[in-house]
């Protein structure tokens, strides 16, 4: 199942020029970057593995592409996205994130539901590898 | 009107004599006022009648949203009548329209309780709009100073935490409001929510007047689309929500419905412009204690926003809504099939989203205004608007911002779930391409047309409405620049 | 440009239209003296816009080597030409941002193992897209400790040096009689650097100029006995410790404008404008230097040899 989390899951993967016209665009706004990984895409796994702390003050996307190809050589079968910060008062947080790496095969979520209270229901989503 | 008449009168004999005065010689209008940081600043745009002095006229709007009355009162003598008087500082004529004049008023701080957008706006709309010797009147922008917002709680989620909350950066966010709006049974409703979510939208939306009627009872309403948002969460690995319209005919229904929504799991509910403003504190307090998005449709708000010489002009209402605190609110699309010019519809959206406003006449912001780190509101685009007006609508609004295409999304040939990734894919596209540097104000539909080539639902889209445009002269436009409208 | 590649390029024309000219001419006209450098950078410049003419017709396809050794004495205006040669890059398009990296030993090298590694990337990764400069690039390498750090931050370097010839360009920097001894201890880096620089010392009468520049600069000047001191001044100091060529003049100029204003104050008087801004006589020769003692500007430097 093709996992649609991130700014351009929905398009075909980025190839590397495409990533680096997007860090390019990152560093145009004055982000930092970082580069996260995961073989546990749930939903709500808000904390992925930092691959190194976020880049700060680079002014070219290379410093990132030669990182995103180490990590890429570490954790090939994991999924691993570009995330960038934003640390402007009033933001302060991720403005775009978006996915480079699927593992060759993607896991599923199966939903489980618990019928409570008559016809109420309490759901939660189990990753199926 | 001679001199005399619009000098406010000091000796107390004459000024508290019984009888009437002029509202200038009372003591509402001063030229040489410099309004205080800490005043709240009003714009009326009016219309006096025939043989009306426009100071007269601005003094009568400063002292009937104030203290005055039409005649003398001795009792004002027994407070310090003269700070508790508004003051009409400014009248200017509107540029380019005979006979009607932009009136600024000042009204101290202490006319106001704190935290109370009701107490706002009886203060301001109370009365003046039926005033006789105004033909027409319409609140156009407001100033709220620093001390008076921090009062207030603001949007309870905001577009920061409601990005983490959801993690969804980076480009706009996708809606889409369930069609037909009256008449599914719950069941069948779930469905289409079930069916756009799964197909890549972001949320799905309750329609402003779909509350508990006949053919679907709220309750099944929730259920049936809490199964689809979360179905659709497990075959997407995306958090996904629906706008529960959690409107009612009382406050205690409003909060059972908001309860149950809560209970099962949903990350957002809704609520009508129409519940007014004490149920909407309420309810954006109700949202705050309970990690919900509150989301605010401006139903019934044409009725009053719409004309440019009478009512209130939506740049208003949108203030008044982040200081009430609601989390999306929509505000036009410029492209789409309702009212707005793009300049106009801009105004609205740094409104909601800036931190600050600087004065901007053509966008139609006439205070400088400082948000005293109330949070941001996510604006909605909505109505008419679809998949080929993509480049338009990123141009126009950036990344914070809902884009719900309703009849975009469910009137796609090869269904719903196609309609939803029509959608989706073309937003992507176009974050992508702007990001990567290509002019989509003038190349967009380029950009479309290739991602068509890969994309059979976004070409059928584009065959289906590439051609649709709802090109009408707008009402409600900028004095400061012509008009034009977009597409 | 792929079916119907171009069959000529007008070398003028690239000259103007690149920026490279204006550059140039920057160089010329901030940079007091420094003649066999200027006359370097117009070579280097030829030879890559001939470089990239011949890539343009098909002629070349690899990048060249870009990597430059600046020696020369302190205060002979390496770091300043450096920040010129990088934007000379980016304008010829042989780095694509032509920002300028500056970094020391403390930058690269760790305190600690495994710390080396990081750091050292760190400012590649900074640098990547533009031009890293390292000065007095020696301290990295200290052949009585086998075991120093240094020798990680050299490894990676060169890795990069010969890998990313694309994505940055290094310039090391320092003395010449030490520079040499380093590149002969690592004969790495002597093979992968194309273009060494000398940097001489500036004579006494372009000092004598670079001091009235820095002057004008802040919007000071020197009476006409002020400015035959100053010569003087500069006679002098090259023959003491620690001279430090234009550093020494600004360190120079630094206090005889705190003279003035301890002359000025002390008078009490009415000051007009152009008291306000002259360096005179006073100022200038109430310096050590004059009873041949030490000026302060040394001192500071602890690592001078």
């Amino acid at each position: 199942m093709r996992i649609t989390q991130g700014c351009f899951s929905f398009l075909p993967d980025l190839d590397d020029n495409q990533i680096r016209d997007q860090v390019e665009y990152i560093l145009s706004r004055g982000w930092a970057v970082g580069i996260e990984y995961t073989d546990e895409p749930h939903p709500r796994n808000t904390y992925w593995e930092m691959w190194g702390h976020p880049m700060f003050d680079l002014k070219d996307a290379k410093g990132v592409m030669i990182e995103l190809d180490d990590c890429r050589k570490e954790q090939g079968d994991a999924y691993i996205r570009i995330n960038a910060f934003d640390s402007s008062r009033g933001w302060e947080t991720v403005m775009m994130s978006f996915i480079v790496n699927r593992p060759a095969r993607e896991p599923s979520f199966r939903t489980w539901r618990q019928e409570v209270d008559g016809r109420s229901m309490r759901y939660t989503h189990e990753m199926v590898p | 009107m001679n001199e005399m008449s619009k000098t406010q009168i000091t000796d107390a004999k004459k000024r508290y004599a019984a009888g009437v005065l002029k509202y200038a010689q009372m003591g509402y209008w001063d030229g040489d006022y410099e309004p205080k940081d800490t005043d709240i600043l009003a714009l009326f745009r009016i219309t006096p009648q025939e043989g009306v002095d426009p100071i007269e006229a601005a003094a009568a709007v400063a002292g009937e949203s104030s203290t005055a009355t039409w005649t003398v009162v001795w009792t004002d003598r027994l407070t310090a009548c003269d700070q508790y008087r508004a003051k009409a500082y400014k009248v200017e004529p509107v540029p380019g329209t005979p006979g009607q004049y932009f009136c600024y008023v000042a009204y101290d701080l202490i006319l106001f309780e704190e935290g109370s957008i009701a107490n706002v706006t009886a203060s301001i709309i109370g009365n003046v709009f039926s005033f006789k010797p105004l033909k027409a009147a319409r609140l156009e922008d407001m100033r709220f100073p620093v001390a008076y917002l921090k009062t207030f709680s603001g949007p309870p989620t905001g577009i920061v935490v409601e990005r983490e909350r959801l993690d969804k950066f980076g480009r706009p966010l996708l809606g889409a409001t369930t069609k037909p709006k009256l008449g599914l049974s719950g069941k069948n409703y779930g469905r289409v929510v079930y069916e756009g979510l799964k197909g890549g939208l972001d949320f799905m939306k309750d329609d402003e007047n779909i509350n508990s009627q006949p053919f679907m009872h709220w309750r099944d309403r929730f259920l049936y689309c809490m199964e689809a948002v979360n179905k659709a969460t497990a075959v997407t690995g995306e958090v996904k929500g629906h706008y529960l319209n959690v409107t009612a005919g009382t406050m205690e229904e409003m909060y059972r419905r908001a309860e149950f929504a809560k209970e099962l799991g949903s990350v957002i509910i809704m609520v009508d412009l129409i519940i007014g403003w004490t149920a909407t504190q309420s309810i954006s307090n109700w949202a705050r204690q309970n990690d919900m998005i509150l989301h605010m449709h401006r139903a019934g708000h044409g009725t009053y926003t719409r004309q440019k010489n009478h009512g209130i002009s939506f740049r208003v209402i949108a203030k008044w809504l982040r200081m009430a605190g609601v989390d999306h609110l929509h505000c036009g699309t410029a492209v789409g099939k309702l009212e707005g010019d793009p300049m106009t519809v801009q105004g609205y959206y740094n409104v909601c989203r800036e931190m600050h406003n600087p004065v901007d006449l053509p966008r139609g912001i006439f205070f400088e205004q400082d948000w005293a780190n109330l949070k941001r509101v996510l604006p909605v685009a909505s109505g008419g608007i679809h998949a080929g007006q993509m480049h338009q609508l990123i141009d126009l609004f950036g990344d914070d911002v809902v884009l719900q295409f309703g009849g975009g999304t469910i009137g796609h040939p090869m269904g719903i779930q196609a309609g939803a990734t029509a959608n989706r894919v073309a937003l992507e596209a176009m974050v992508l391409a702007r990001n990567e540097g290509i002019d989509i104000a003038n190349e967009g539909l380029e950009v479309l047309r290739k991602a068509a080539k890969w994309c059979k639902p976004l070409e059928a889209a584009l065959d289906t409405w590439g051609n649709i445009t709802f090109n009408y002269t707008p009402t409600d436009t900028s004095d400061f620049v012509p008009t034009a409208s977009v597409s | 440009m792929d079916g119907n590649a171009a069959t000529t390029v007008d070398l003028r024309a690239e000259y103007e239209s690149s920026g490279v000219r204006e550059i140039l001419d920057e160089l010329d006209r901030e940079l007091i003296g420094l003649a066999p450098v200027k006359e370097r950078i117009r070579e280097t410049a030829a030879l890559l816009l001939v470089d990239r003419a011949r890539r343009q017709l098909g002629l070349a396809h690899e990048t060249p080597t870009l990597h430059m050794s600046f020696t020369g004495n302190p205060g002979t205006g390496k770091t300043t030409v450096a920040l010129k040669m990088a934007g000379l890059l980016h304008r010829l398009g042989y780095v694509r941002k032509g920002h300028l990296v500056s970094v020391t030993r403390d930058d690269l090298v760790g305190q600690y193992i495994g710390h080396t590694a990081p750091k050292t990337k760190e400012v590649l990764k900074k640098a990547m897209g533009g031009v890293l400069f390292i000065d007095e690039a020696y301290y990295l390498y200290k052949p009585d400790n086998e075991r120093d750090y240094g020798q990680e931050a050299i490894e990676i370097l060169l890795q990069v040096m010969e890998n990313n010839r694309d994505d940055l360009v290094v310039i090391m920097a320092g003395y010449a009689d030490r520079m040499d001894r380093f590149f002969s201890a690592n004969p790495g880096f002597r093979s992968r650097i194309a273009h060494h620089i000398e940097f001489p010392d500036y004579s006494d009468e372009e000092l004598g100029r670079i001091s009235g520049a820095m002057l004008d600069a802040q919007g000071y000047g020197f009476d006409e006995a002020g400015g035959a001191a100053m010569r003087e001044y500069i006679r002098l100091r090259r023959e003491q410790p620690h001279f430090a060529n234009a550093r020494s003049i600004r360190n120079a100029l630094d206090r005889a404008r705190l003279r003035q204003a301890n002359r000025l104050f002390s008078a009490a008087g009415v000051v007009d404008a152009k008291s306000l801004s002259t360096i005179t006589e006073a100022d200038i020769r109430a310096s050590r230097v004059f009873s041949g003692g030490l000026d302060i500007d040394g001192s500071r430097r602890k690592d001078v040899p």
